[in-house]
């Protein structure tokens, strides 16, 4: 009890220091999260019981038989012992009461994760990984978007839980926002479900788990957690088709009639491409680069000027536009809200 | 009848020693390169192992250099992924299996009596084509390129999941040189495996029944065993990825309808039982030192036998806890949460077994015992570490993060690197007749203890702060900069160390104190011979009638075969009624 | 410490061992069937799972011919060792041909089959998962043949040019062990490939 009462203690100093930890396990926000939480707080007080018992046998051991030359029988070989089939029966018959214990536990939180009950309201999304950056599509609102998924905030008492249909294109990647649920690997090939359900709004961070090539280090992942207002209004504003800024329109010459289209989709447009981001929306993100900088002009457009900047090893080539392109297609991507 | 060593033949072979080195360079070359001696080839099995842990290690150090702070640029994300790749790849098959193929080479004939391995031929046949692998993998750095044929080195990881492997996402030859070399180390470590089972089980001295066979050729014999079942399936995938990658076969080929999980379950099945193939050396290594600085026999024989192949049986059934995350299913899971965790049982035991030879001994705190000791503290840390990624739903926080690379340092480094120091520190005087220097040899020890603790200790915060590993930077918000940076220094602590640990075995190999046959006052039989032993090991081939053959000769009065189970419990009984 | 002895040791009898040939084979045998199973749960794994065509159930037959060569060969190769076991040496060379030409029937059989199925039935390796698996597995299994057929007729040559004598018959044994898994492989793979997987 008392152990258990430090563990929470040392949890509650890392979780208060969460602002600075944004990515902190023991600082859970959402169901799945917080019943690992509490399930490896009575792991830890477990295993750190065995270990003060055992350190502490090892600690004393040391001292209390260490050699002493100044002893009267210093050069006399300790009695020779070669067993006892008591005590090496107690000490296999302790552990197998403390495995029993851990994992009827154990199977209790993967059954509870696994196999929640589905409830009514649920919002669905499909998660397609991509080296190196993550699809999301809201099948049922008809929204495409990357790497910035929104979420609306889940109720206690009416819980609104988003279900995640989770492939990959290419390679294994791995979908951990540490906070709300632990991670799922993404595999091409495997179609993997997890659930998460944020309980207060903010953003949650996390980033790909699963080695997946050069900048597997930068697939950073950013979940919204919106109030149900904040909700609405930003899946409204996705459904909308591309805006057209005629103030734009030389930007938008110069991406439509460059290999931007091959991969890229805006939808509305000639642009259908599915290797990389749907950019319908770019404008409205906070952060490009999976994450890794913030969505100003000026980074935009030194990532348009060479994605290596950033991301190196990033599939998307540098696209070799003189500056004045350049300038125009920022200022185009910059007007998709 | 009983065999005598005097001393003028100790004499005789040093002279023969400074014979051996007035020869030509050429011809001790000559020498070394067609030896089938089980000690040579286990000698050069420890230094070739030596030198790729000062490689890979020198691999850590720059990665923990570009991950002491966020957003570094001190290497490219492609240099860094062929570091982690080339490091772990390069610390378990060509370090961990080599030093510890190693040391069994060199000991266990002595140990158990015989002149030689069962088949000296293919033994050196094995250190060779393990040894050709070894090279083979490096030479990627100069004839490989990585993925989308940027880097030079193969950067796939060390466990390199499918699809990453096929030819579409690594172009290059430097999977080709990944995947060649695991074959071919595979083929020498089943070679080196099948000679280790065969010597024991053909080759023990008049009166070595198993029951009587040391711990060590014991838990040899179990890894050895493990390493058939364990190799298979990693050249069986190795095979495959190379059909893939030069027939255009479909095994891994997830737009044919291949499956990438396929891979996971063949390489960790492999891999899991990797582990302990690594760790059982390490415990038959704590098996003979710490009774021999306790002053006492091991607790428990029997049950440390029992456990030891007890662990090697559960741990075919475990590999699937590397998998909790790419979703198996719940009872899939379930079942592995419970296979795992009974591996505690058996580990426990061993834990147990050796504080009680400690209880009631009079313990010599030397380097060798030193680090014996810090390996058993270690290993309980490890352990209990292992126990939490047991739990699945903890592990689907903790899988892939920076607890996950603290858990198995702490195996790997706090484990068994330490206990290969102990082993080192131990039977360096059998291997050339000089005892390493223990003054330098307690520095060496405390500055790796302290080194590895800030290291390994630390590196399992970032883990729980969420920090997945092989990122080659992240991000400055996380929060992670600290631990780090301590990380870091750490590593410098024991590079420093480890090159005080390099210095001592040159120093003392011409400086050192003269060993004499046994320096311990140890028990086993290759206490017996000379330091170094002759080539044929025995002048005469040893007869033993006990575990501690040569406890009996020094305590006629109490010799221990009066105390074995079987048989001779009567005697047992009859002394305690005199 | 001048001397250090060993205690004259207190066992009784004879202290005979198992022979290291046959030990060593058998953990041989142990390494390979772990890497054959690999390759059959590959296989059972694919089944059905082709995107394409052609399926084992429009290509495949039965090879009960050479199967029975294969199996045969088992008794013949123990035939030999008993024979050499015994001094006739005559015998043992006959049925070591006997041996070496019912797996090269076997050989021939899949040569045959493979030519078959890759220039009729245009199955390569590359062609769906069922290529795939099913030429690593039958290919590994023949290579496996390959090799003891090497080892088979350089023990005929032996033989027959009289270097073989009557005390190595326990490296013949060692030998005949290594073709009886070779044989006992081909049973798992004929019924995984050719009656489950069809």
């Amino acid at each position: 009890m008392f152990l258990s009462q430090t563990w929470c203690g040392i949890a509650t100093i890392m979780s208060s220091a969460s602002g600075a930890d944004p990515t902190n396990i023991f600082a859970p926000a959402g169901t799945p999260a917080k019943s690992i939480f509490n399930l490896s707080m009575l792991v830890l007080s477990v295993t750190a019981g065995i270990f003060l018992v055992v350190a502490g046998i090892l600690v004393y051991v040391l001292f209390r038989y260490r050699m002493r030359k100044d002893s009267a029988d210093a050069d006399q070989e300790p009695p020779q012992i070669y067993g006892s089939n008591q005590i090496e029966l107690s000490w296999t018959v302790i552990p197998i009461l403390i495995v029993v214990m851990l994992f009827l536990a154990t199977t209790r939180v993967i059954y509870t994760t696994e196999h929640a009950p589905r409830p009514k309201n649920v919002l669905e999304v499909t998660v397609v990984a991509h080296q190196f950056w993550w699809e999301f599509r809201y099948p049922k609102l008809g929204i495409v978007t990357a790497n910035e998924l929104h979420v609306p905030i889940s109720d206690p008492n009416h819980p609104m839980p988003t279900y995640l249909t989770m492939s990959s294109a290419d390679v294994d990647h791995s979908f951990w926002v540490p906070r709300l649920a632990g991670k799922t690997d993404v595999i091409p090939n495997k179609v993997n479900t997890m659930w998460i359900d944020p309980q207060t709004p903010g953003v949650y961070l996390g980033q790909c788990a699963q080695y997946c090539g050069v900048q597997h280090a930068k697939m950073l992942i950013r979940v919204y957690a919106d109030t149900p207002k904040q909700f609405a209004a930003w899946v409204a504003q996705q459904q909308k088709p591309a805006v057209e800024d005629p103030a734009v329109a030389e930007g938008r010459n110069v991406f439509m009639h460059n290999a931007c289209i091959s991969c890229h989709t805006i939808s509305g447009t000639v642009a259908t491409g599915r290797f990389a981001p749907d950019l319908t929306h770019v404008g409205s993100r906070d952060t490009i680069a999976s994450g890794s900088v913030p969505n100003t002009p000026a980074n935009l457009k030194r990532f348009i000027e060479d994605p290596a900047n950033f991301k190196p090893g990033a599939l998307m080539p540098p696209m070799h536009l003189d500056s004045h392109d350049l300038d125009a297609v920022t200022a185009y991507l910059t007007s998709l809200k | 009848m009983a065999t005598h060593i005097p001393l003028d033949e100790i004499h005789g072979s040093q002279e023969m020693g400074e014979q051996t080195q007035r020869k030509l360079w050429l011809e001790v070359l000559h020498d070394w390169v067609t030896t089938v001696d089980h000690k040579k080839i286990g000698l050069m099995y420890i230094s070739y192992a030596l030198f790729f842990l000062l490689v890979a290690g020198f691999e850590a150090l720059l990665m923990r250099i570009q991950l002491a702070v966020p957003n570094n640029h001190f290497v490219s994300p492609e240099v860094f992924n062929g570091l982690f790749t080339m490091h772990g790849t390069t610390m378990v098959f060509f370090v961990g299996m080599p030093i510890l193929f190693g040391f069994g080479n060199y000991l266990i004939p002595l140990m158990i009596g015989a002149r030689d391995m069962a088949f000296p031929r293919l033994n050196a046949f094995s250190f060779w084509i393990s040894a050709f692998g070894g090279l083979l993998l490096y030479y990627s750095y100069i004839g490989g390129s990585g993925l989308y044929g940027a880097g030079s080195a193969p950067d796939v990881g060390w466990f390199a999941y499918a699809p990453l492997t096929a030819k579409v996402f690594s172009p290059g030859h430097s999977t080709d040189y990944w995947t060649l070399s695991l074959l071919l180390t595979g083929i020498g470590t089943i070679g080196t495996a099948l000679n280790i089972v065969a010597t024991i089980i053909s080759m023990r001295c008049p009166g070595m029944k198993m029951s009587r066979l040391p711990l060590l050729p014991w838990l040899y014999l179990v890894t050895s065993g493990l390493a058939f079942v364990a190799i298979g399936p990693l050249t069986a995938a190795q095979i495959m990825l190379m059909l893939d990658r030069y027939l255009g076969s479909h095994f891994f080929d997830t737009q044919a309808g291949g499956s990438a999980v396929l891979w996971m379950h063949f390489f960790w099945i492999f891999g899991h039982p990797e582990v302990y193939i690594l760790v059982l050396p390490a415990f038959a290594f704590a098996n003979e030192i710490i009774p021999v600085f306790s002053r006492k026999a091991i607790f428990g024989y029997p049950a440390m036998v029992a456990a030891s192949v007890g662990i090697g049986f559960v741990s075919l059934g475990v590999w699937a806890h590397h998998m909790f995350t790419v979703g198996l299913g719940a009872a899939e899971n379930t079942f592995f949460v419970l296979s795992t965790m009974v591996i505690a049982v058996p580990t426990g035991i061993k834990i147990f077994n050796w504080l009680a030879t400690l209880w009631g001994g009079k313990i010599q705190f030397t380097a060798s015992m030193l680090f014996a000791l810090a390996f058993l503290f270690q290993f309980l840390i490890a352990g209990l570490t292992g126990i939490m990624l047991s739990v699945a739903p903890f592990d689907w926080q903790l899988g892939n993060s920076y607890f996950v690379v603290a858990h198995f340092h702490y195996v790997l480094v706090g484990a068994i690197l330490f206990m290969v120091f102990s082993a080192f520190y131990f039977w360096y005087p059998k291997m050339t007749g000089r005892m390493l220097s223990e003054k330098l040899g307690k520095w060496h020890f405390w500055l790796f203890l302290i080194g590895f603790h800030l290291t390994f200790d630390f590196m399992h915060i970032p883990g729980l702060l969420g920090m997945p590993r092989r990122v080659y930077t992240y991000e400055a918000d996380r929060g992670w900069m600290i631990w780090n940076m301590i990380i870091s220094s750490g590593a410098v602590v024991q590079a420093v160390a480890t090159l005080l640990f390099v210095y001592n075995m040159v120093w003392s190999y011409f400086k050192g104190p003269l060993a004499g046959p046994d320096p311990w006052d140890a028990w086993t039989l290759e206490w017996t011979t000379t330091s170094p032993p002759p080539s044929y090991n025995f002048a005469e081939t040893p007869e033993v009638s006990s575990r501690r053959p040569l406890w009996d000769l020094k305590h006629p009065d109490d010799p221990d075969s009066d105390y074995e189970i079987g048989p001779s419990r009567r005697s047992r009984a009859k002394k305690e009624s005199q | 410490m001048s001397d250090i002895a060993v205690a004259p040791g207190g066992t009784d009898g004879a202290w005979t061992l198992p022979s290291r040939g046959t030990v060593g084979i058998l953990c041989l045998i142990l390494a390979e069937a772990s890497i054959f199973v690999i390759f059959v749960v590959a296989y059972i794994f694919y089944i059905g799972k082709s995107l394409t065509g052609p399926t084992p159930k429009e290509v495949l037959s039965l090879p009960i011919f050479t199967s029975i060569c294969l199996l045969s060969s088992s008794y013949t190769v123990h035939a030999a060792v008993s024979a050499l076991r015994r001094g006739q040496q005559r015998l043992c060379s006959l049925w070591l041909a006997a041996t070496v030409l019912l797996g090269g029937i076997f050989l021939a059989g899949t040569a045959h089959e493979w030519y078959d199925l890759i220039y009729n039935h245009g199955l390569t390796i590359q062609t769906n998962l069922f290529g795939t698996t099913f030429y690593s597995l039958v290919g590994l299994h023949a290579s496996h043949v390959v090799v003891g057929l090497i080892m088979l007729s350089l023990a005929l040559w032996f033989s027959v040019s009289g270097k073989m004598h009557h005390h190595h018959w326990e490296k013949l044994e060692v030998l005949s062990l290594y073709w009886h898994f070779v044989d006992g492989v081909w049973v798992v793979v004929f019924l995984v490939v050719y009656v489950l997987g069809r």
